[in-house]
């Protein structure tokens, strides 16, 4: 190494004054930024309005799955869901009488989009019924009524009752596995009250997420499951960020207020936070109006999750930690 | 940092450049003009992108014990013949029962079940002289269990490679569940029919009104001037263990296509001898559960060759003929999940996939230049390796590629500048505080490395226990995410610190422009 390094205080400040470069050296400081320099938004000062309604968000995600519970996919309810295309534009209504004669348990004929053409049936197995005459009845039907070579069947998803209620069981698992890894990896590499306010925060995004799926009637299948959670992964990776830098200017300044702290701390990775942010929402938003359909609820999920789990390091992870922090204060004195 | 270390490490850059280039070059060349020494394309499409068919089977262990049992029983009856010791054996559910017709040869029908039927044990229970209950052992079950989903496995496999599949994959899944991938396949309709037939063969007679038991099957299709339904003995004389080899025939005038049984050689025997015995009666040819036809035996037939014939396609009989040569599942199986995708929506899927990449991609590239100028162009030079590396990894590792997997690549590069973003905002500020380039370089990557790392590890698990929980397209992204983490770690971490160092070793790093 050519530059000797000073181990006793390893985050550099104004102090160590034998790195600083003499004027000549230095470079111009004139960087391309989003943000004015030394910014300071009280965040923390003004956390208790949004702690408020994030609660009331919460509460109203749960109240969702009640009122509009989630749109299950035939991963986790069991039974058929098939995609198929007409030659020519038609209707939903259309289609569900061509298949009126087939006696099909709780039909539904979604558009599916492509001007029309493309639509997605979706309908429950019944008990004991084969599950692979289906897709060869549904062939022969539209055959009849719309011509032969008229239409396409694109895809046919089938899953039996008894995989589906294994695979919500399995689903529901990995969520909370998951949830408490996270949580308690946190603990271990930082303290307990991050892992908590983590953990905490991962509750809220997985709420909302959940929520905003509720309310749009997004289909939740294994692919969905899959973004959730990736969400439950990027919201720990946002909180650590910020732990991280907060744990380091505790370090250099041990006896200061935790909640100027976690105050300056945010206000340093918040360009960061707006960019990575910011670069991920780019690709989220391509995904989601260019993917295809059959990408959309996946990359909606994806986006939604970003943002409450940007949003949630700030204003849930953070008070919990100086909640947590004063009131065992409070214990120890 | 001294400059060897620093060519070392330019040294494995490049020779991973290299090498995943030229490992990945098969997918882009053209098929007709590629030279030999690149090899085959090494990116597997998953079935949702290229198109096919995912089915899993569940295979009905119990039935398969069951009729395990049924064929015991048989079995048991015509060795107690053989022995002289005369005794009639039903058989329901999972209970044999032993009818004997004198109660002193007890004793000798006890000792040859203990020597010769060490699967069977007597039930409680049973008090009278002349009547046994039996049963397997629990052990036996279990073993039967066993081997029903094994040799399941193999039937199935056997077909498939008769039917004549490119590439399939036929696994097994938790105790009794059998996934069957067939890519590409046209007619999924057809090989599910294929796969799922039990195909137990079974020659049995037409009742004459004799003592035999009997019972009451239907007809495979109506024939004119056929019965719907036929009156047959339980016993069966020849099942489909005794056939060598099967082929469809084509059609004749007087009839359309059949299938052409070539029976083994004591299958041959058998045959012979039961035709023999049974002149002038209906033979009926059963195939799972249903009578095929039901001719009249007009004489001995040696030669070892019998037909099924029916009302036929050419694809029916052809298909009828790969059952019959592959042999009968051990036990009926079921489909429980299927998901087929038709090729052009696997077609659809890939260019929509491309384009999203393609666009997100160049948003985040142009928007990493203009904020970071010079250290933009480098993280976006880490972006283009960290998607080659990405790519050369999953086809290393064998992994197919997704529809989720196309979207695990593209929020990887959307996620994979938080690297170089943390440290490049670390060496700002580190500028800021007055620092040397040199100083703020290195205080830049140390600094930012805890959190870098911290962060990448919990998303890794995430990525896990996706692996462990999922299942087909899900498990791909799972591992795009995971195989993604750790290129991004390598090239936005260790590959641009290279160029670095490099440009420190050679003293050309005056500034830093980020």
């Amino acid at each position: 190494m050519a530059e000797p390094r000073t181990k006793k205080s390893p985050r550099a400040g104004a102090a160590d004054t034998e790195k600083v470069a003499s004027p000549a050296a230095r470079q111009d400081l004139n960087f391309r930024t989003i943000l004015p320099r030394n910014l300071s938004i009280d965040f923390v000062g003004k956390r208790h309005i949004f702690v408020i309604l994030s609660t009331i968000l919460n509460l109203l995600a749960i109240a969702l799955f009640f009122i509009r519970p989630l749109n299950y996919g035939v991963d986790f309810t069991g039974g058929t869901s098939i995609r198929v295309r007409f030659a020519e534009p038609t209707t939903a209504s259309a289609v569900r009488d061509d298949l009126d004669n087939l006696d099909l348990r709780d039909l539904t004929v979604q558009d599916f989009g492509d001007q029309g053409r493309e639509f997605l049936l979706r309908f429950e197995i019944k008990e004991g019924e084969e599950m692979n005459s289906v897709s060869q009845t549904l062939s022969t039907l539209f055959n009849d009524k719309r011509g032969e070579g008229k239409f396409e069947i694109l895809s046919v998803e089938s899953v039996g009752p008894k995989v589906g209620a294994d695979l919500r069981r399995q689903g529901f698992l990995a969520v909370l596995v998951a949830t408490v890894f996270m949580g308690i990896y946190i603990a271990l590499r930082f303290e307990f009250s991050f892992g908590l306010g983590a953990v905490i925060a991962l509750v809220h995004d997985v709420l909302i997420t959940v929520g905003a799926l509720m309310l749009t009637q997004y289909a939740f299948d294994l692919t969905t499951l899959a973004a959730l959670l990736t969400v439950i992964g990027f919201s720990v990776h946002d909180t650590i960020i910020i732990s991280d830098r907060v744990r380091e200017n505790l370090r250099r300044n041990p006896k200061a207020d935790l909640a100027a702290v976690i105050n300056q701390s945010i206000n340093e990775t918040l360009s960061r936070t707006l960019l990575t942010t910011g670069t991920a929402l780019f690709v989220l938003i391509a995904l989601f109006f260019l993917g295809g359909m059959g990408l959309q609820p996946f990359a909606f999920t994806l986006l939604i999750g970003l943002i409450t789990g940007t949003y949630s390091t700030i204003y849930i992870a953070a008070p919990v930690v100086l909640l947590w922090s004063k009131s065992s204060r409070l214990a120890k004195s | 940092m001294n400059p060897g270390n620093v060519m070392v490490r330019l040294g494995i850059l490049l020779a991973l450049i290299v090498g995943s280039i030229i490992y990945l070059l098969p997918v882009v060349w053209p098929e007709d003009s590629k030279p030999s020494f690149l090899g085959e394309n090494p990116i597997h499409l998953g079935l949702d992108l290229r198109g096919g068919t995912h089915l899993l089977f569940t295979v009905d262990v119990d039935k398969g014990v069951e009729a395990n049992l049924a064929r015991t029983g048989e079995e048991l009856a015509r060795e107690a013949r053989a022995e002289s010791i005369p005794v009639t054996v039903t058989h329901e559910g999972m209970t044999l029962t032993a009818k004997l017709e004198a109660a002193d040869k007890r004793e000798a029908f006890d000792a040859m079940i203990s020597s010769r039927f060490p699967t069977l044990e007597m039930m409680p229970g049973d008090a009278s002289l002349d009547q046994v209950r039996l049963t397997f052992t629990k052990r036996d079950v279990e073993q039967i269990k066993r081997w029903a989903v094994e040799q399941s496995l193999e039937t199935i496999r056997n077909r498939i490679d008769q039917f004549g599949v490119a590439e399939p994959t036929i696994q097994r899944q938790g105790t009794n569940d059998i996934v069957v991938q067939l890519p590409g396949v046209q007619d999924p309709q057809r090989a599910k029919q294929l796969i799922g037939k039990t195909a137990v063969l079974e020659f049995r007679l037409v009742s004459d009104g004799g003592k035999e038991p009997t019972d009451k099957l239907t007809a495979a299709q109506p024939t004119a001037g056929a019965p719907t339904e036929y009156m047959l003995e339980k016993r069966v004389l020849m099942s489909g263990t005794a056939v060598a080899d099967a082929r469809m025939r084509p059609a004749t005038q007087l009839e359309g296509p059949y299938v052409e049984l070539i029976l083994s050689d004591s299958g041959a025997r058998d045959f012979e001898a039961l035709t023999g015995e049974n002149v002038g009666r209906n033979l009926a040819i059963v195939l799972d559960g249903k009578v095929f036809s039901a001719p009249v035996i007009r004489e001995r037939i040696g030669g070892g060759r019998a037909s099924i014939t029916g009302s036929f396609d050419i694809k029916e009989a052809r298909d009828l003929a790969i059952v019959l040569r592959a042999g009968a599942l051990p036990a009926p199986i079921r489909i429980i999940e299927e998901r087929t995708v038709g090729p052009s929506l696997g077609r659809d899927s890939i260019r929509q996939g491309i384009l999203s990449l393609a666009l997100g991609g160049l948003l985040v590239v142009v928007f990493m230049v203009w904020y970071y100028r010079g250290a933009g162009v480098l993280a976006d030079v880490a972006l283009a390796l960290n998607v080659l590396f990405l790519m050369a990894l999953l086809a290393a590792f064998g992994a197919t590629l997704t529809l989720p997997g196309i979207a695990g690549i593209v929020l990887t590069m959307g996620m994979a500048v938080d690297a170089n973003v943390l440290i490049n905002e670390r060496m700002r500020e580190e500028l800021r505080l007055g620092k040397t380039p040199r100083a703020a370089l290195e205080a830049g990557y140390e600094r930012a490395w805890a959190a870098i790392r911290d962060s990448n590890i919990t998303t890794f698990v995430s990525g896990l226990i996706l692996f462990q929980f999922g299942s087909g397209p899900v498990k791909g992204f799972a591992v795009t995410l995971c195989i993604g983490i750790i290129t991004t770690v390598f090239t936005a971490v260790f590959a641009t610190r290279v160029y670095y160092d490099l440009r420190l070793s050679q003293r050309r790093l005056a500034r830093l422009s980020v």
